[in-house]
């Protein structure tokens, strides 16, 4: 089925479709992948601020970053818990002013753990960026990747509003949108993306689709053995509301807390409704006017 | 909304209380996990004026070309020469603004590169191609007074396609991932149309002489009707991302445009066919509603991709339906 959208894109005898799986159980959050990315891909600086958002500085995704690593500190839970952690109204700055008492062991038995997630374009199946282009600036490559021909946007934003996980984005000084590209470049003479070349601990994981779903379910497996129950993948599933994606993950907490939504839906899967509802609103807009014009003359 | 929060046990990670701009309103706020509070969406790059003006001058041209048919049909000369000549000013204005809004202007004819259904704006560039031409063509014969039959022909296809210009804006603001645009993707071409139909009579009540405008007063009240009835069946259907359109940017625009069309409905009602001033008073204000309503409609979509709430949610929700129920998927 994934080879579906590569030969619906023109591509005859395409190579087995590509992409990621992020481990994030294994990130350890030292960001090569966020610099092997910009170093390869030319991308500009944008921003060195100190955010007080733990070890994250970069933000998020968008036009000039297409590697993000997230940190998250969470008070894990006890043993037998509901998995995440319950972090809610502990400021982190004000327990790391008191460390000289800590790290004791809260009161319900759980410690600190700290998320670590390098996120990315997501690729997907049903990319609503791409459908929304009307330039054809973004295209699907024959590894059924998903790319922006700069050459040919216009920098209309469409494909920004469009995508569900808010990481396309207008370069402002430049007009054009940018995203990550898988590497087309490198894909083309056989080498891996820059990003999980770089990465020491194959958090970043690239290969064929078919094969990294294998392994990320081994993986769950694997963790669920080893007690970690909070282990879940998201956006491996064909099934859910993009067609699955490109670059999935596992997560030890739900999406949201990673900053992801938890059940993104492609916005043009609700096109040909829209169309309809705008044909009949378009048929009461005449009958309108014609009501308008009937009846005596006034 | 108790979705998302757990039991008794510690739930999901960092919780905030979506960072508020602004005022609140209807329901206590819910709780949900997100990143720092961080927006999931990225915020509409569109430039207000730019994209609003556009929606509103669609609507008028839209609206204006069937005003103008009709007029020409039923030998009203002075509704015919405003409305076609409205059309066409307005289309030029609304592409001006489509064009300045491009990160990349000297780019704009890439629009016409594909043609791609899936792609609303893609669809809508064609739709203009053909009729911005058509509008210009109308309004240079009448006002000419050569190619009559030429320009009868260009009347009438300006006429064919203006309900589909009014209201396939509608979708092309629905079909993205912002929560107050999508979520009402089923009323939002109603209350387009509606209110072009409102900005079209506006522009007629204000700058025609009133014994030619029953038909526009008609449409004033038509097109009033159908602009506020869909517009709160919209947010009375779309969960959460109502709210967007309560915050208080957004509120104080679509405050001013319902007063605006109502009362302009009503002003033009009154002003009947002989007070002038209070016909044109009518116009203004039914213009000006319009464009309310157009940058009511952009700001609560701005402000629907800044609050993560808005996005996580609902889908939470949704997730958390579809596990009782033990449904594995989505539905379609």
């Amino acid at each position: 089925m994934t080879d579906d959208i590569v030969r619906a894109a023109g591509h005859t005898d395409p190579p087995p479709r590509m992409g990621f799986f992020t481990d994030t159980s294994v990130c350890i959050g030292c960001k090569a992948c966020e610099v092997a990315c910009k170093e390869w891909n030319a991308i500009p600086e944008d921003g060195l601020e100190l955010t007080g958002m733990s070890y994250d500085n970069t933000q998020g995704l968008g036009a000039s970053t297409w590697r993000h690593v997230a940190f998250i500190e969470q008070r894990a839970p006890a043993p037998g818990a509901a998995s995440g952690t319950g972090m809610e109204d502990v400021d982190v700055f004000d327990a790391a002013r008191g460390l000289a008492d800590s790290p004791a062991p809260s009161a319900d038995g759980g410690e600190m753990r700290w998320l670590m997630s390098s996120d990315v374009c997501k690729h997907c199946t049903h990319a609503a960026c791409l459908d929304v282009c009307p330039t054809g600036s973004l295209f699907r490559t024959e590894f059924g990747s998903v790319v922006v021909q700069e050459d040919i946007c216009n920098g209309c934003g469409y494909c920004v509003s469009a995508c569900p996980y808010g990481v396309i984005e207008r370069r402002p000084d430049d007009g054009r949108a940018w995203k990550c590209t898988l590497c087309y470049d490198r894909l083309g003479v056989g080498m891996e993306p820059a990003c999980a070349k770089s990465c020491p601990t194959e958090s970043i994981q690239f290969g064929p689709l078919e094969e990294l779903r294998e392994r990320a379910a081994d993986r769950v497996q694997q963790l669920h053995a080893a007690g970690v129950g909070s282990a879940r993948l998201y956006g491996e599933d064909p099934g859910d509301g993009v067609g699955g994606d490109g670059a999935f993950f596992l997560l030890l907490d739900e999406p949201e807390v990673y900053g992801l939504p938890p059940d993104p839906v492609v916005t043009t899967r609700d096109l040909p409704g829209m169309w309809r509802h705008a044909a009949a609103a378009a048929v009461s807009l005449a009958a309108l006017a014609v009501a308008g014009f009937a009846g005596r003359r006034r | 909304m108790s979705g998302v929060t757990g039991g008794g046990a510690p739930d999901a990670g960092r919780r905030r209380r979506g960072r508020g701009r602004g005022e609140r309103a209807m329901v206590p706020e819910a709780e949900f996990a997100s990143y720092y509070g961080r927006p999931v969406l990225k915020r509409p790059e569109w430039k207000p004026l730019d994209v609003a003006g556009y929606l509103w001058m669609g609507g008028l041209a839209g609206a204006s070309s069937l005003l103008a048919a009709g007029a020409q049909v039923t030998a009203r000369p002075a509704l015919a020469r405003t409305a076609k000549l409205g059309a066409a000013g307005a289309i030029s204005l609304s592409l001006a603004a489509l064009v300045h809004d491009l990160g990349r202007p000297g780019r704009f004819l890439n629009m016409l590169r594909v043609f791609k259904p899936t792609s609303p704006m893609s669809m809508g560039s064609w739709l203009l191609a053909g009729y911005a031409p058509l509008t210009m063509a109308a309004a240079a014969a009448d006002v000419s007074g050569r190619y009559r039959i030429v320009g009868a022909a260009a009347t009438a296809s300006a006429a064919a396609l203006g309900p589909a210009v009014a209201t396939y804006t509608a979708v092309l603001i629905c079909d993205t991932a912002v929560p107050a645009w999508h979520e009402g993707y089923r009323e939002m071409p109603f209350a387009f149309a509606g209110s072009g139909a409102t900005a079209a009579a506006g522009l007629a009540l204000a700058a025609v002489p009133p014994g030619q405008t029953g038909p526009a007063r008609r449409a004033a009240v038509l097109g009033a009707v159908l602009e506020l009835g869909a517009f709160r069946l919209m947010k009375r259907n779309m969960g959460l991302a109502a709210e967007a359109y309560e915050e208080s940017g957004p509120r104080t625009w679509l405050r001013a445009a319902e007063a605006l069309t109502a009362g302009g409905a009503v002003l033009a009602v009154c002003s009947g066919r002989r007070d002038r001033a209070l016909a044109a008073l009518a116009g203004t204000a039914l213009l000006a509603g319009s464009a309310a309503l157009r940058l009511g409609v952009f700001h609560a979509g701005v402000a629907s991709t800044e609050d993560p709430r808005y996005a996580v949610v609902p889908q939470r929700e949704r997730l958390t339906a579809r596990a009782r129920t033990g449904d594995p998927g989505p539905a379609d």
